[in-house]
């Protein structure tokens, strides 16, 4: 009973540690001869989380059930007790087996591409979208006290304009009440 | 893409040429050739039989060789994608490993065995139990798989003393006499 | 036997589908309406013939008749029979069949309508379903063939083939290697052909559309006509939809409901174009606007349809739903490129005869908000489908395979989604023709104040994340608007005296579209809490106890009580744990995370203990990435705030698409059969004409 509960305040202060290591304030003296840390399965997830299974399709690590997955699950445990940094590790799954680990293409050569054209478009279209706009637009004469130059100068405040809302709500309403019944 | 490029309402009647139009059906060429081409690759696989397998493919083996596919000009060399969590590349592990004893002492032949995403210590236990003597080495980055196409492992490829791909295999070998029987005729060419 | 009759009668519905498209385009040409008719039975004719050839695969199914290629690859004899017969859809081969069967069932609805007023629409329709149906029937009988026979040659090749190789004599295996186990839960029983409903149907409304474009009529009657169709299709890709988020929550293990796979990405492409059309055809309808975008919205989803299909089908994609690798590739490329071409072609001939004065008074008009709805639907469109094509794109060009996953999507797609939700929630507020900012904001105070409201508890009670604060603020907006749509109407009706219940029964019922919407509407609203809540909220741990250890997250803690290992008659070897789960300290639910693994195909499956409750879920799962023993077993647990809420929303979202797709007397349609009532009193129509 007595060890057990020494080890929960050693695993608090394994995950302490661990939290400050990653924090980066110190580059931690691994080279202690302190036993290594235990990495919990909890750690190894969260950085499998951000890699991909290189042979399933579209599995991410963390939740992938197979053999090979549970080896570079170990894999990242060991290169975790070694204080590796998440960085270091999704490059070290880079470099052996290949971009397709990541969760989302590196930000670098054509995979920029991957970011660039999705927005470009949704520009070109909003450009687009503006030129219609422009010639479809033709405000309704202020005549009546209404309207968009009601809205904007907001001088002119007849209050027909605004309590007219319900009101063609709920003539339309009545309108089809009675077109129905 | 072709999605956005045909909101262009923009009648312009007018004009003879329609941008709209333009964009609209170039985005659709484009689309179709970006597919076709996919499909083309996806069909044939990376390399076809008959076409010379890229010369600037290299491996560094276990032990820390290095081989580079141009540089293996007049050597029949065997290609054989593993990896230790693979159940059925056991299936054939010793039988290559009794092929390469054969063949390793007329010296045109080559065996290269091709880690697929592996993780080195399971690589290396795996190599020990199957006391395999071949060269070995991790497909770094799995460019070798990729340019291959390669869809699971086990698959061998065997490429002739002209770097020509000549043999392909997917899945485990059944027995000793087809690695045989496959190095002899690319060994014959 | 049975294979033969399956396969004749395929082959004969292939013939009938290219007989009815020659007649029908003869007739429409020559102006002789009898060879349209010929044409109009040869395709009532193909739905029964093609019945019967489902019918004799599921019979060939559900008999084990392992000497049939498609029956020996998904089926086993220990398959209980009700799997059997969903192993129709299990494989290539048996979905392209039954996709066809679904295509031929529709057409056969739509060639019993009565055509009367639309006569010269028929052959059209007759064209593009047809030409379509013969496409798919000719993968089944030319590439995929589902009845195809096993063979063992002289080298000792096991091959499929309808008739005898040379030298081959036929071969039958002890048993087939069995459905994959993915498959064999209900909600994936459910999700393929709902998703396949749902893609087929829209072939109806883009039918209609290219005889509109073909013949010139380009009124808004193809809109009239089809509708229903198009919900329809809409809620069968929905329903399939949801139902793929639930079975991915159930059966595959990770806690979560979507994972941005390019498969599923591929089915949302046409939810995504189908949605933006369902909403810009009321333009069209009330202000007989926005034609070519109606028109491109229907060929864009056609065109989504069959290319997610090819996507999956290809190999081109891979991914856990895609099907293997197949040779009907170049044949989907080839139909592609051609039905591509010729509808871009069709609607830039009619683009001048499509052209409406199109006038926007406001911008806040209801014509005016939904084009911008539109362009949020295009938007997130553009992303999602860039996402699935960049993968292979990166392949062609840098030879690397990349993944597009849940990051790139999240934070592409995460702001037109909230821009949705808010269109969504004025848009209905917002009047056709005109509307003011004055206007609305009159209508909108009220929602916004509790909103903020909503959003200053929330605060109170705890939530700190000042997204999820954005987000639910949002949606609190957004649902009171919808919900005080619902007030306002009940309370003008109730000014006519009808009490509560009456008046918002008959408020729904008169205009079932109107709150139909805005049923589905609410649906989306408590889908989108749900959503937010795993997005933001949502927790795991994992860790490796000894039986009677425990294990906690949050509130929750979990026991291990115990270990169960058995064979289940079914074939599977089922290691099933069980688990206390406790809430603060009191004991709420015993769980049972389990792993099976298929015998016959040799694959482990996760089946997660879950407990749920309308706040938050606790889902088990019996890790099997260490060794499970009766002595200590790894356990991931996650904790998932509000998923429920996605279900609820799903089922919600259901009922208000059936609110609005439910047959309502369109009044037009109406006096229509008023007045032939009328007609047919006085001279009765000869059965052969009406048609």
């Amino acid at each position: 009973m007595k060890t057990r509960w020494l080890w929960h305040v050693l695993g608090l202060l394994v995950v302490l540690v661990l939290a400050w290591g990653a924090w980066g304030v110190a580059p931690a003296h691994a080279a202690d001869p302190t036993p290594t840390p235990v990495i919990t399965d909890d750690q190894v997830n969260a950085v499998a989380h951000t890699l991909y299974c290189p042979v399933c399709e579209n599995t991410p690590l963390d939740v992938c059930g197979t053999q090979a997955c549970a080896q570079w699950r170990e894999l990242i445990r060991q290169q975790l007790q070694q204080g590796w940094t998440v960085e270091q590790i999704q490059q070290y799954f880079v470099d052996n087996y290949g971009a397709r680990v990541l969760a989302a293409p590196p930000r670098e050569g054509f995979w920029w591409l991957a970011y660039v054209v999705p927005p470009a478009v949704i520009l070109a279209g909003l450009y687009i979208l503006y030129r219609t706009m422009k010639q479809w637009y033709r405000p309704r004469q202020a005549t009546a006290g209404e309207g968009e130059a009601a809205d904007a100068a907001a001088a002119s405040p007849s209050e027909n304009a605004a309590s007219s809302a319900d009101d063609d709500y709920l003539r339309r309403l009545e309108e089809e009440l009675r077109r129905r019944t | 893409m072709n999605a956005t490029e045909t909101q262009t309402p923009e009648p312009t009647p007018k004009k003879r040429i329609s941008w709209g139009a333009v964009a609209v059906w170039g985005g659709l060429i484009a689309l179709l050739v970006i597919v076709g081409l996919m499909l083309n690759r996806t069909q044939r696989g990376g390399v076809a039989i008959g076409d010379t397998v890229p010369a600037d493919l290299e491996v560094t083996s276990f032990d820390g060789t290095t081989y580079r596919m141009g540089d293996l000009r007049g050597k029949v060399v065997l290609l054989n994608f593993w990896a230790s969590w693979c159940t059925t590349c056991k299936d054939e592990a010793v039988a290559l490993e009794q092929a390469w004893r054969m063949f390793q002492p007329q010296g045109d032949v080559l065996f290269l065995g091709l880690d697929y995403v592996d993780t080195e210590p399971d690589a290396l236990v795996y190599l020990a139990r199957y006391d395999i003597t071949y060269p070995n080495g991790p497909d770094k980055g799995t460019r070798w798989a990729q340019t291959f196409r390669i869809s699971g492992v086990p698959e061998t490829y065997i490429v002739d003393k002209e770097g020509r791909l000549v043999y392909k295999k997917i899945g485990p070998f059944q027995s000793l006499n087809e690695i045989v029987a496959a190095i002899q005729q690319a060994l014959e060419k | 036997m049975l294979a033969h009759i399956g396969y004749g009668a395929l082959l004969l519905t292939f013939l009938l589908a290219l007989y009815a498209v020659a007649a029908a385009v003869y007739g429409a040409l020559k102006g002789r309406p009898e060879w349209v008719e010929s044409a109009r039975r040869a395709v009532v004719l193909t739905w029964p013939m093609l019945t019967l050839s489902v019918l004799s695969l599921v019979a060939l199914l559900v008999t084990n008749q392992f000497q049939i290629e498609y029956v020996a690859s998904v089926t086993s004899r220990a398959m209980p029979l009700y799997l059997k017969i969903t192993a129709l859809w299990g494989g290539q081969a048996g979905s392209l069949l039954f996709w066809s069967w679904l295509m031929s069932a529709f057409t056969f609805a739509v060639m019993l309508r009565s055509w009367q007023r639309d006569r010269e629409f028929l052959p059209w329709v007759i064209v593009v379903t047809m030409v379509t149906l013969a496409f798919f029937l000719s993968l089944n009988l030319f590439v995929e063939n589902p009845f195809a026979r096993l063979w063992m040659t002289p080298d000792g090749r096991v091959i499929g083939a309808m008739f005898r190789p040379h030298g081959a004599v036929p071969f039958t295996p002890r048993d087939g290697n069995g459905l994959n186990p993915l498959l064999r839960h209900p909600g994936m029983i459910a999700h393929p052909p709902l998703l396949y409903a749902g893609f087929v149907a829209f072939v109806i409304p883009y039918a209609f559309a290219m005889a509109a474009l073909i013949t010139g009529r380009t009124d808004a009657r193809w809109i009239h006509i089809t509708r229903r169709w198009s919900l329809a299709a809409w809620l069968f890709l929905s329903l399939g939809l949801i139902l793929g988020m639930r079975w991915s929550y159930d059966v595959l293990g990770w806690g979560g409901y979507w994972g941005w796979d390019p498969v599923e990405v591929a089915a949302l492409l046409p939810w995504l174009s189908g949605t933006a059309f369902l909403h810009s055809v009321m333009i069209q309808e009330k202000e007989g606007l926005l034609k070519h975008w109606n028109m491109v919205l229907i060929i864009l989803t056609y065109a989504l349809v069959i290319f997610g299909t090819f996507l999956t089908r290809s190999g081109v994609l891979s991914s856990v739903h895609a099907f293997a690798q197949s040779a009907i590739g170049p044949l989907f490329f080839g139909f592609i490129g051609i039905t591509f071409s010729i509808s871009l072609f069709l609607l830039m001939r009619r683009w001048d005869d499509l052209k409406s004065d199109m006038r926007i008074e406001s911008l806040l008009s209801r014509e005016a908000l939904f084009t911008f709805n539109n362009m949020v639907f295009m938007g997130i469109l553009v992303v999602s489908f860039w996402g699935v094509i960049f993968p292979i794109l990166s392949e062609l060009v840098t030879g690397q395979k990349v993944t597009v996953g849940p990051p790139f999507y999240e934070k592409a797609t995460g702001p037109l989604f909230a821009l949705m939700l808010i269109l969504m929630g004025i848009a209905p507020l917002s009047a056709w023709g005109f509307a003011s900012a004055k206007r609305l904001g009159r209508l909108i105070w009220i929602p916004a104040a509790l909103a903020v409201a909503t959003v200053v508890v929330l605060v109170i009670l705890g939530v700190r994340s000042v997204w999820a604060l954005v987000g639910f603020g949002l949606v609190a907006f957004v649902a009171y608007i919808t919900l005080g749509e619902f007030i306002r109407g009940v309370r003008a009706r109730m000014r006519r005296g009808e009490p509560v219940h009456v008046a918002l029964a008959r408020l729904i019922a008169r205009n079932r579209r109107r709150y139909g919407g805005y049923i589905v509407h609410l649906g989306v609203i408590m889908m989108a809490v749900g959503i937010i809540g795993t997005h933001f909220f949502a927790s795991e741990t994992q860790a490796t106890i000894p039986q009677g250890g425990s294990i906690s997250l949050g509130h929750y803690t979990m026991t291990y009580d115990g270990l169960q290992e058995f064979y289940a008659n079914d074939g599977r070897h089922v290691a099933r744990a069980i688990v206390s789960v406790y809430k603060d300290g009191k004991k709420v639910a015993t769980v049972y995370p389990r792993r099976d693994f298929y015998l016959d195909s040799q694959q482990p499956m996760t089946i997660p203990g879950v407990r749920s409750t309308w706040l938050d879920d606790f889902y088990v799962i019996l890790v099997d990435w260490q060794p499970i023993s009766v002595q200590g077993a790894t356990f991931k647990v996650y904790h998932q705030p509000l998923v429920n809420w996605i279900w609820m929303g799903g089922i919600v979202f259901i009922i208000g698409t059936l609110v609005a797709v439910w047959p309502e007397p369109d009044p037009e349609e109406a006096a229509a059969k008023r007045k032939k009532k009328r007609a047919t009193r006085q001279r009765p129509v000869p059965r052969s004409a009406r048609a």
